[in-house]
């Protein structure tokens, strides 16, 4: 066994022990950071298929940014573990009854030779000086920009969905504007009235 | 290495729809009290788009973008029917929304992306396009639920779309990369050619149908994916229940035609017995379980399960024993029967909407109690979408129902033709106690019908189009067969 397939195994191995800690760790908090190992391994895996960018970019953007964010939210909510396990054992058998299909389904179609080195073989080696970052990149913004596009916008709605879904116009809220006591004059304070002079 | 910059032209409307709606979301966003600015703005782009694609048509199929997009008949003809029912349901939804002080700028762009979307997903000739397409639609439609947060079923059924919604996105996408495993393209036609040639994996083909095919049957909301099509429908405020229940519906239609008709059309034995099964059930269990409904949008709910299922049977009866003579007849009979369902389900979401105001939601069916005596035109209207629904010759529906069964008996399966015949019978029950509760029932509640003149006309018209186009229902017929010659 050369060091590659030596790495490999040792990535996947963390993987999949990590992804069936995801799902049953008893603590949410541990549950998460068991993804991110998770994402980590298969990261790993990606550079080791020569796929640097999307390696890089998984650790940035998945580790980075998602999964903490998603840590954050984690801990800020009160997650009662009583109520999630609810119902565990009844829905038990018909969940196992489909994932055990769904196994077995997958185990024949992808473990057997479809998807084999011989049916997808490795890529050949690459000439000096290419880069996957730049190949992706001339990708996305030629053949594949009207996707790209779409996915801009996609990522519109969503924002446009969140502010709608959170943003609370209060009322009644002592704030100040700024640019209003700044552009205030004389006349809108002071006013002038003239009264008749008292006669006794 | 060589890149030519694609040509926009095919894809003027949607250009035009994404251009349209910046304008739209900054004049909402720096006008004070923007609404009717933003109802007029939107209304614009949606005729401006029907404009841009009657413009633009030119009867051949045309290829953009790198082959990710597709200019047909088809894709026009469902564009503008699409425009259309976006036009009518916003200007329905209008009364309602600002009773309940939902009319905000943010819905009007949200509908403006969600109609963007199904225009992206009706002209997609690439898996991701099609996606990508699919995801602003549903997005903005899992947006539109929520609109209403202070409701707790509206965030519920929401919650509940948003979930199942992720899933069959998952399950879908978990398809078209085992299609890509066996075909090594994403290009709708190129994994056509890949198939006719046989040089794809069919095995792994086949296992990717499977999700794809529940993904799809998730969209349109058929059994056993139909499971929150109720909830949806009951817990959304009643103006975006009537935008699900009209437009996405095409939108799905043209997805299914895109996916199975154009792409793995050399599959088609295996997915017709798969949507054999998926049409069967939806049938029978939509129409058994709208009869126990209450709510009139739950009963509207399951009765669009099983026009679902019906239109199901009209897509599956294309090809027999490899004999593709038939395909024309079933898939133009299938889209003629979306186009009716669209058009009863407006009338009938309008309705209720007609009947509510603020502060009131006619959600029952005891609300329809004595309609005949509040406003007898619109409890004729109301009947008519009914008896439309129920397929009572001579109203759209019949000849929707009609076109469908003649196909499916064309393909040899009478057995399924009578079961379908026999649970539209059932049906029929459910919509014809919406007659009855209207005409030989006491109001409970005579409160004068609140809405405004332009709803009430188009409202009028929409229920003389179900009745019209029955009377003469050659018309669309052949324009639907028309619009898909080109793109079989």
């Amino acid at each position: 066994m050369d060091f590659q397939s030596v790495v490999f195994y040792f990535f996947s191995t963390v993987l999949v022990l990590a992804s069936l800690c995801v799902i049953t760790a008893r603590n949410p908090v541990h549950a998460a950071l068991f993804l991110v190992l998770a994402f980590f391994s298969a990261s790993g895996i990606w550079m080791l298929l020569r796929a640097e960018f999307l390696a890089i970019a998984l650790v940035m953007v998945y580790v980075g940014a998602v999964m903490v964010l998603f840590l954050f939210v984690v801990m800020m909510l009160d997650i009662n573990i009583e109520r999630i396990r609810q119902g565990f054992w009844s829905y038990l058998p018909v969940g196992a009854l489909i994932g055990i299909l769904m196994v077995v389904e997958m185990s024949i179609v992808l473990g057997g030779k479809y998807f084999g080195l011989d049916a997808m073989p490795a890529p050949g080696d690459v000439e000096e000086g290419y880069s996957n970052t730049k190949e992706l990149g001339r990708l996305l913004y030629t053949e594949y920009v009207y996707p790209f596009e779409l996915a801009s916008i996609v990522l519109l709605v969503a924002m446009i969905a969140a502010v709608a879904l959170t943003l609370r116009k209060r009322k009644n809220v002592k704030v100040i504007d700024p640019a209003a006591q700044v552009a205030v004059k004389r006349d809108d304070r002071v006013r002038i009235v003239s009264m008749p002079a008292e006669k006794d | 290495m060589n890149f030519v910059i694609p040509d926009f032209y095919p894809a003027a409307a949607e250009l035009f729809v994404a251009a349209m709606s910046f304008v739209v979301l900054l004049s909402g966003t720096f006008m004070k009290d923007a609404r009717n600015l933003v109802y007029t703005l939107t209304q614009i782009t949606l005729f401006g788009a029907a404009a841009i694609t009657l413009g633009t048509m030119d009867g051949q199929v045309n290829f953009t973008f790198s082959n990710m997009y597709v200019d047909d008949l088809m894709g026009d003809f469902l564009k503008l029917v699409t425009y259309f029912s976006v036009a009518v349901v916003l200007l329905y939804a209008r009364g309602y929304m600002r009773d309940r002080k939902i009319e905000t700028t943010e819905y009007y762009a949200l509908a403006i992306y969600a109609t963007l979307g199904m225009m992206v997903m009706i002209s997609a000739n690439h898996l991701l396009s099609l996606y990508m397409g699919l995801e602003m639609m549903s997005l903005s439609m899992y947006g539109m639920v929520a609109l209403q947060r202070d409701s707790v079923k509206s965030t519920e059924a929401a919650m509940k779309y948003f979930v199942l919604g992720a899933l069959a996105s998952g399950l879908l996408l978990y398809g078209i990369s085992m299609i890509y495993g066996g075909t090594g393209t994403l290009e709708l036609s190129g994994i056509a050619q890949v198939i006719y040639h046989q040089t794809g994996n069919r095995t792994v083909l086949m296992f990717g149908l499977v999700f794809v095919v529940a993904g799809l049957a998730f969209k349109l909301g058929v059994v056993p994916f139909h499971m929150w099509i109720p909830d949806v429908y009951q817990g959304a405020p009643t103006s975006v229940t009537l935008f699900i229940a009209s437009a996405p519906k095409l939108a799905a239609f043209a997805m299914a035609m895109r996916l199975l008709v154009n792409g793995l059309f050399e599959l088609a034995e295996q997915w017709q017995s798969m949507l054999m099964f998926l049409g069967v059930l939806s049938i029978v269990l939509g129409n058994l379980a709208a009869i126990a409904q209450t709510n009139i949008k739950r009963m509207l709910g399951y009765s669009g399960i099983s026009h679902m299922g019906f239109m199901l049977l009209g897509l599956m009866s294309g090809v027999v024993g490899g004999d593709r003579h038939f395909a024309l007849n079933a898939y133009s009979s299938s889209m003629f029967y979306m186009v009716a369902y669209v058009l009863m389900s407006m009338a009938s979401f309008g309705v209720i909407l007609l009947l509510s105001r603020a502060g009131f939601d006619a959600e029952d069916l005891d609300d329809f109690k004595g309609l005949n005596k509040r406003s007898s035109w619109f409890a004729a209207v109301m009947a008519m979408v009914m008896f439309s629904m129920a397929g009572i010759p001579f109203f759209i529906g019949f000849f929707a129902k009609f076109s469908v069964l003649q196909a499916v008996v064309a393909a040899g399966y009478l057995w399924l033709a009578i079961l379908a015949v026999v649970m539209s019978l059932i049906g029929a029950f459910y919509y014809l106690r919406v007659v009855k509760l209207m005409y030989f029932d006491e109001p409970t509640d005579s409160t004068p019908l609140t809405a405004t003149a332009d709803m009430r006309v188009l409202l009028s018209m929409n229920g003389v189009a179900v009745a019209a186009l029955g009377l003469m229902p050659q018309a669309l017929m052949s324009l639907c067969a028309y619009a898909l010659l080109a793109s079989l």
